[in-house]
């Protein structure tokens, strides 16, 4: 029993409940010495803020700080013993690719959370007419489901930055590894947080949390926002550090437009987040404030803007969903080459248009606004700007083509869902533009439409891209392959499935069916469509179940990988034994001599181990 | 060069075929309103596009899945091409002026659909949780229903009481949020062109049953137009109980509370007066004129068990003096 709660992540839970309830009862402490009755909402939100920094101090993340503050040693990262095996998971550990893996688990976990939320409310929606849900469970679903999987994204990228940029650019580890682990164990506590928001009556604003309506619902809506607040501090430190150690670790002789393609949209995805984000943070804590302090500043009656709060929010909120598929774009583009064998078309074009979409993707958040009633001078202007995203993306995707043009495929499980990524963002990217332009905006805005544009674009920039990359590097982080059957099964099972849903989805939104309704008119004639969104939905859980089955089996059972099973160029796959070492490339000399993708270019390498004969004979002599 | 050709003439094919496809599905609702014509015609602009460029890229990768596959255990690779600037800056180009001539004509429609006509018909829309409400300043009428003349242009005048909300009728297409303030009054212009019913949809979450806050429009011709402002305006009511029932439908207290005894989002009203209602909390209280009036003044006080807290609006004590409360509570009466 003592041993169990010694594990980090169980003393950061005991600390957090133990922190909620000490700030809770601080507060209330204090109110009573005042004279002044009990008020549940400040309680918990004064609660949870307390519980959340509890948990940190719970599972050690200040620890090392802790001893520098007080003058002590702070020893070197690559000095701390870590635990070994499982426990270091759940430990809270300075190693890049531990941290890495944490990231991807809690990502699996609240992408599971976040998809059995959806398929509780699909069930109400399969028919018309309210079977199983009331509207305040309905709503706050909705709002969860939002909001969990954004978390989920977010840590999902957070895993794919941790584990491979220091790998993919031959650093030992990230520029600030406390930091690094710092970012995740902060998620931690405001997932639970979040997650609690469903025990304090909901809320019923979807996972936008508008005002004036967020100010006056029910109070779940305060752990909503405090959760979010508290996870955008993960995101803009880990961004913080990613953008440091790809600017500092490179590996010597790798100059930019040298480093692998990932790397250059987690560095654009990383610019994004680390300064759009304390917008949101910002816009809910102004919210918290109305709520709690009567600080009036959403509220027209007392003075206040409401669309005041929707530009504060869309101004971190749709630069946010490039954040999400820049890194999925970038998996595509570095597994096409290894799959297709030839260079990718265009290196340079392909990092640039990374970083135009990063750029453009900071003056567009205007197009969530034509019908929200702002000033008719501003929407022409938005129009312009949300089509011109178009362009750098859609060099991405000429250039995806030509890369796979006249190339000698391969079809192993990664480069399968590669190319379903392609095609779902594809669709993703084709169905943008009606929402660009205003006055089919009009129409258009708050449907269904809307909802399956962004769950095309979300598994074509995410979903997809991810399981792509967990089927690559899986066996360069347990040394054994993931079955090709079971990860068949899960690809030909998920594909048709979503493709039917989002289909589904666009054609009743066209027709007339509002985003967010507990409950629809069945003269509308959409109850058939609505049970097939349904039933796709559900065979996309079973796909994902089997996949989940799959990543369990193969830990202990998979087909051992030995050597570059990929052929990659790649310095962790060429140089790196699989599982990759807990020091990366430590004690492996080796240089940049080629560029990453010239497949097909004979006797070309990337990266070479420097020959060490010369030092053996002088150790010899 | 034979590949380029045949993909060429494949994508030619399949762009034809996906927009016929589109085309006869039938994507979107019945044209109701000059401003539909004009965003329909946008909206086939896109699906051409649509068409293409889904053509262009499905047909260039599957052909190429198919024709450039490996072929049995080959190990060797593709061929070495690192990439193009000329293609590159031609498939740049293209498309950015693609995008701003896209965007001009954008441009182009929103100016169409927001063309104000002169001699436009005015309704001042209110909007709450969870009614819509409407007023026609012109006439002094005020309904629960918008009726409209047919080929008129109609002035919404909107605001709302509460939240966000967002005034949609899928067959006009144009949609516009209402929201609350004095100083956030919005404006929506739409010309209709159908005689028929529809529905207008709140299109924004504003919290509990936006599901349900729907309200019926009716176009009809001039001359039944007419007649209605005719039959309203010679109809006002005198005794208590019409003028009960004027106010609850104006204020749009039967979009949650039905008179024919079916269940809603609060408890029907037929048969109401002189039951013994239980309440949430246990105890039971006899539906009276006294009870009635808290229950619409102070609706949270004594809340009937099975039905949730914080649901009606608490702010009617503003809107309704004593004698509104009296008519309404004698037609509530009358439904036995």
């Amino acid at each position: 029993m003592k041993k169990f709660f010694s594990i980090g992540i169980i003393r950061g839970f005991v600390f957090q409940i133990f922190g909620s309830l000490l700030g809770a009862g601080l507060f209330f402490g204090i109110r009573t010495l005042m004279g002044l009755p009990w008020k549940t909402e400040p309680t918990i939100v004064v609660g949870g803020l307390i519980g959340a920094i509890f948990f940190l101090i719970g599972n050690g993340s200040f620890r090392g700080w802790w001893k520098a503050a007080m003058g002590e040693d702070m020893p070197e990262a690559h000095e701390v013993k870590s635990f070994n095996g499982i426990r270091r998971y759940f430990e809270f550990t300075l190693d890049h690719k531990v941290i890495g893996i944490q990231y991807g688990v809690l990502s699996m976990v609240l992408l599971t959370v976040g998809g059995s939320l959806a398929l509780i409310f699909r069930l109400e929606l399969a028919d018309s007419g309210l079977q199983i849900l009331n509207f305040v469970q309905f709503n706050t679903l909705v709002g969860l489901h939002g909001i969990i999987l954004i978390i989920s994204i977010l840590t999902g990228i957070s895993a794919l930055g941790n584990y491979l940029v220091p790998l993919l650019i031959g650093a030992e580890d990230m520029a600030f590894p406390r930091l690094n682990a710092f970012s995740f164990w902060i998620a931690i506590p405001a997932s639970a947080i979040l997650l609690s928001a469903m025990f304090f009556g909901g809320f019923e604003t979807g996972w936008t949390g508008y005002p004036p309506n967020s100010v006056r619902g029910p109070m779940g809506i305060q752990m909503f926002f405090l959760g979010v607040y508290i996870a955008g501090w993960s995101s803009i430190l880990g961004s913080l550090n990613l953008v440091a150690t790809i600017i500092k670790m490179r590996h010597k002789g790798m100059n930019l437009f040298r480093m692998p393609i990932l790397v250059w949209s987690i560095l654009s995805t990383s610019f994004m987040a680390m300064t759009a984000t304390q917008l949101i943070g910002l816009s809910f804590q102004l919210v918290m404030f109305e709520r709690l302090l009567g600080m009036s500043f959403f509220t027209p009656a007392n003075g206040g803007n409401p669309i005041l709060f929707q530009h504060l929010f869309w101004f971190y909120s749709h630069p946010a969903v490039y954040i999400f598929v820049l890194p999925g774009l970038g998996v595509i583009s570095e597994l096409l080459p290894v799959f297709v064998r030839k260079p990718l078309f265009g290196y340079k074009w392909v990092a640039m248009s990374s970083l135009g979409i990063a750029l453009v993707g900071f003056l567009v958040w205007g197009h969530h606004m034509f019908t929200a009633g702002i000033e008719d001078y501003l929407r022409v202007p938005f129009m312009y700007s949300s089509l011109l995203v178009a362009v750098p993306t859609g060099i991405k995707f000429f250039s995806w083509a030509a890369t796979i043009w006249q190339g000698k495929i391969r079809f192993p499980v990664p480069m399968l869902f590669t190319l379903g990524a392609i095609l779902v963002f594809l669709l993703g990217g084709l169905t943008g533009p009606p929402l660009g332009t205003v006055s089919t905006d009009l129409h258009l805005h708050d449907t269904y439409f809307i909802v399956g544009h962004f769950h095309d674009t979300m598994f074509g920039g995410f979903i997809f891209p991810i399981f792509a990359a967990i089927y690559y590097w899986y066996p360069k982080i347990t040394g054994r392959k993931l079955n090709e059957t079971l990860g068949k099964i899960h690809f030909y099972l998920m594909t048709p499935s979503f493709l039917l849903m989002t289909f589904g989805q666009m054609r009743i939104g066209l027709l007339g069916m509002r985003r967010r309704i507990a409950d629809y008119d069945p003269n509308l004639g959409f109850d058939f469509t609505q049970l097939l969104i349904t039933i796709a939905g559900y065979l996309i859980a079973v796909s994902v179940l089997v996949f989940f089955i799959n990543l369990f089996v193969s830990a202990k059972k998979g087909e051992l990988a030995i050597g570059n099973i990929w052929k990659s160029r790649s310095p962790e796959w060429s140089i790196l034994p699989s599982p990759a070492p807990v020091h990366n490339y430590e004690g492996l000399e080796f240089q940049l001599v080629g560029d990453p993708y010239d497949y097909g270019l004979k006797g070309s390498k990337y990266v070479e181990l420097v020959d060490t004969s010369n030092s053996e004979s002088e150790r010899v002599i | 060069m034979k590949h380029l050709a045949i993909v060429s003439i494949l994508v030619v094919i399949f762009t034809l075929l996906t927009n016929l496809f589109l085309q006869s599905v039938g994507l979107l609702p019945v044209e109701a309103s000059t401003q539909a014509t004009i965003i329909d015609r946008l909206f086939n602009t896109h699906f051409w596009i649509i068409s293409f460029l889904f053509s262009l890229i499905t047909v260039i990768v599957v052909y190429s899945l198919f024709v450039f596959r490996r072929r049995g255990d080959d190990e060797t690779d593709g061929k070495f091409i690192t990439g193009s600037n000329k293609l590159e800056i031609v498939w740049t180009l293209i498309p950015l002026g693609t995008v701003i001539f896209f965007s001009f004509l954008g441009a182009q429609s929103l100016a169409e659909t927001t063309i104000i006509e002169p001699k436009a018909l005015n309704v001042n829309v209110t909007a709450g949780q969870w009614y819509w409400s409407f007023e026609y300043p012109d006439f002094e009428i005020k309904t629960d229903t918008l009726f409209l003349p047919v080929d008129r242009q109609v002035k919404l005048t909107m605001t709302s009481v509460d939240v966000i909300h967002s005034f949609w009728v899928p067959e006009f297409r144009v949609k516009q949020d209402v929201l609350p303030g004095e100083n956030f009054v919005k404006e929506l212009y739409f010309t209709p062109t159908l005689v028929g019913d529809y529905t207008v949809r709140c299109a924004e979450l504003c919290g509990g049953a936006h599901a349900y806050m729907n309200s019926p429009v009716k176009v009809m011709s001039e001359t039944d137009f007419q007649d209605w402002v005719d039959t309203e305006l010679g109809s006002v009511p005198q005794d208590p109980v019409g003028k009960g029932q004027k106010l609850v439908s104006q204020n749009g207290c039967v979009g949650c509370h039905s008179l024919d005894g079916s269940d809603g989002v609060g408890p029907t009203w037929l048969g109401l007066f002189g039951t013994t209602q239980t309440l949430a909390d246990g105890t039971s209280v006899k539906v009276d004129e006294a009870y009635l009036k808290n229950a619409i003044i102070k609706p949270n006080a004594q809340i009937v068990a099975g039905y949730p807290a914080n649901v009606m609006p608490s702010n009617y004590f503003d809107f309704f003096d004593d004698e509104d409360l009296a008519y309404m509570i004698a037609f509530i009466k009358s439904l036995q």
